[in-house]
């Protein structure tokens, strides 16, 4: 599938990004498929340094810096205050990360996403506090090195389903996303546009330093990630229509592991753990993307 | 219109006079009332504002925050460890510079669990940046909300207006609720000086550096200071059209007082009772009503406290490890002076005790009988 990937720059270069982060080009690709009728919430996290210190900024488009924990409720009340001003056009956006979205920020999120407010949430999830210097979040994976979770001690439990979380709220919209993948992700927030209420996307986006990646290998290992089906690409509608936008090619899950310093304390028998693991949730999402059809919804239907 | 009102039914009337058009707001004992008025309004269109259900306190600062930011006229009101909760907003809010108004029912914090009024809640938040103003019966509190929107979009700065649990918030009084034009003429639509904008895009809060950052806290300090002056104008521009003024201090009876007794909230009505029969019996004792906490109103309070031997300050809150908080600002207003009076603080009522007469008169008669306080801190009412 080729997808017109629009022109229009609302992110300016010069930006305060480490080099290689997977942070603001997932914000410019998404800024182009919003266009300039944008409003963006920017908690606390990278993002609050990248787009640059007062008084500059990076983005063409009105942005508000909020509380960690405030993205979600801060989208609610731009979109309230919009509404009694009459105007019912302007897309607001949050732009959180994965601390912000899966920890502080949950509660907000549920919250909002229950009134089903009208705003689109884009959780950038490098899996784990990278502003602070790389401490695990409820996003870090399973048995991944962060400053908090040293080898010795590292994480023993699972990345949290963040996605079936939201779907739990039987909101329009939730959509995987990743920075490697432009058209797919593009599609996804024109789709979400065009849609009212919470509409919530999960972008995978790699942290070069806290990855331990070199700063040009973001984009392949990102990659890696969806082509091992460690992070499938699937949207889903209205809390129960699961679909799956691209077909991974499904390689050993070590491909994706092997390139990051984070996983490098890994055994054999770790790997193996951790490849059916994966195999199991890809195995559970296909069973929920098959029930969909066999509901009589697909896609095309839609 | 004379209407009988408890003091949260007064606080919605203040709200929807003042046509605010943002409302995010968390139920709180003993807050409800208000949220639950203010739903009702909003559900038939006596009010047309977005009312925003949140799930915390937090999240209700946080939303209107960011409404008032895109430029509506925004609320909320609390109480007790819901205003405890949105600490950090609080913050947010005045250092962001935005207009808002919050109503905060004061309320004691746990534990344990105690409903009944003092006000620990919010002079635990002084050194926010918000305005606060305390009142004394349910008029005040709603034409102080009206007020109160019209000084915050003057100086950028957001205020608390206080009430106290069940004493007004759940007490009924006759009010007179003001025409709907006349408060229109008064307070009319808000145009902020800058707003979340399409056409001119803008970034807000970002980052800010060691360069920059101290600027805009001597500003918010600028705009704390200008905020007494304008608060006594909205105050008088207030009495010209609907009679009635508060001033931010007021001071009753202290012509000729031996000594001046210090008060805010409703102890300021019970006191003026036991202050009246005082005189009958040939006491003088006068009677200072703080209504403006923040800014604190130096000038003003000297103004009447000056050339007074002594004070007694009557604090229904207690700043632990140093006293009540009314007594310390007091003492510190006056701490450059030669001439300054010898300042009695009192801590009663906390928790909701009764500040009865009785309770006011004792520490009447202890500021009269002694040339100087035995104790830092006289707390009154205290059990065995
Ligand atoms: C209430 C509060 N607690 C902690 C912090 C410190 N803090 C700022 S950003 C951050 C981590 C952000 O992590 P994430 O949301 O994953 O975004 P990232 O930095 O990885 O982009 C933390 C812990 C804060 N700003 N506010
Ligand atoms: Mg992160």
């Amino acid at each position: 599938m080729k997808i017109h990937i629009p022109k229009e720059e609302y992110m300016d270069p010069g930006h305060l990004a480490c080099s290689g982060c997977g942070s603001p080009l997932g914000l410019r690709l998404a800024l182009k498929a919003l266009g300039e009728k944008t409003m963006i919430v920017i908690p606390a996290s990278c993002m609050s340094v990248i787009v640059g210190p007062f008084p500059y900024s990076a983005l063409k488009v009105p942005s508000v810096h909020v509380a960690f924990a405030t993205a979600a409720c801060s989208a609610s009340g731009i979109r309230a205050s919009l509404d009694m001003q009459g105007d019912g056009e302007t897309t607001v956006v949050a732009w959180a990360g994965d601390g912000g979205t899966f920890d502080i920020g949950i509660q907000a999120l549920s919250g909002a996403a229950e009134r089903n407010d009208d705003f689109i949430y884009i959780c950038s999830d490098n899996e784990a506090y990278m502003n602070t210097g790389i401490q695990r979040s409820s996003a870090t994976p399973y048995l991944a090195w962060t400053t908090t979770t040293p080898v010795g001690n590292l994480k023993e439990r699972p990345k949290k389903d963040i996605m079936a979380i939201m779907a739990g709220h039987h909101i329009p919209y939730a959509a995987t996303a990743c920075v490697a993948y432009p058209e797919d992700f593009i599609r996804k927030l024109k789709k979400a546009k065009d849609m009212e209420g919470t509409r919530f996307i999960h972008l995978l986006s790699p942290c070069p330093p806290g990855w331990r990646i070199a700063s040009d290998e973001a984009i392949k290992v990102a990659r890696l990630a969806v082509e091992t089906k460690v992070f499938p690409l699937y949207e889903i509608e209205h809390g129960e229509i699961y679909m799956l936008t691209y077909q991974p090619r499904g390689i050993p899950v070590e491909e994706y592991l092997n390139q990051q310093g984070r996983f490098r304390h890994l055994t054999d028998e770790e790997m193996a753990t951790i490849q059916e693991n994966v195999d199991r949730e890809w195995n559970r999402l296909m069973e929920q993307c098959e029930g969909a059809t066999r509901r009589g919804v697909s896609r095309l239907a839609q | 219109m004379k209407r009988v009102l408890s003091g949260n039914k007064a606080v919605a009337y203040g709200v929807m006079l003042s046509r605010v058009q943002v409302i995010s707001a968390y139920p709180i004992t003993p807050q409800t009332t208000i949220v639950e008025e203010l739903s009702r309004f909003c559900a038939e269109g006596e009010l047309e504002a977005k009312f925003i259900k949140v799930e915390s306190e937090h999240s209700a600062m946080a939303s209107i925050i960011a409404s008032s930011v895109t430029g509506s006229r925004s609320f909320t009101a609390t109480s007790s460890q819901g205003l405890a909760l949105m600490h950090e907003m609080l913050h947010w809010a005045a250092g962001a510079r935005l207009p808002l108004v919050m109503v905060n029912v004061n309320r004691a914090l746990g534990p344990g669990w105690n409903i009944w009024t003092d006000q620990g809640d919010s002079l635990s938040q002084r050194d926010t940046g918000w305005i606060q103003l305390y009142c004394e019966d349910n008029q005040e509190v709603l034409d102080t909300i009206i007020q109160a929107f019209k000084i915050a979009e003057t100086v950028y700065l957001p205020i608390m207006v206080v009430l106290d649990a069940f004493f007004l918030s759940h007490t009924s009084e006759v009010i007179e609720i003001p025409d709907r034009e006349e408060v229109d003429r008064f307070l009319p639509r808000f145009e902020p000086q800058y707003r979340l904008n399409l056409k001119e895009p803008q970034a807000y809060f970002g980052l800010c550096s060691p360069d920059y950052y101290m600027e805009f806290r001597y500003k918010m300090q600028r705009g704390m200071e200008e905020t007494v002056e304008v608060a006594k104008r909205v105050d008088e521009e207030f009495g010209r059209q609907f009679g009635r003024t508060y001033g931010i201090v007021e001071p009753y009876r202290c012509e000729d007082a031996d000594v001046v007794m210090v008060t805010s909230g409703t102890v300021t009505s019970t006191s003026r009772v036991v202050i009246d029969r005082l005189w009958e019996d040939g006491i003088k004792v006068g009677l200072l009503k703080v209504k403006m906490f923040r800014p604190f109103p130096m000038e003003e309070i000297k103004g009447v406290l000056k050339g007074v031997e002594k004070v007694g300050v009557i604090d229904r809150n207690i700043s632990f490890g140093h006293g009540g908080i009314f007594a310390q600002e007091i003492r510190s207003t006056f701490c450059n002076e030669d001439e300054r009076p010898m300042v009695f603080g009192f801590v009663m009522g906390l928790g909701g005790r009764d500040v009865t007469p009785e309770v006011i008169e004792e520490a009447i008669h202890v500021t009269l009988d002694n040339s100087r306080p035995k104790e830092e801190i006289l707390w009154i009412g205290l059990k065995g």
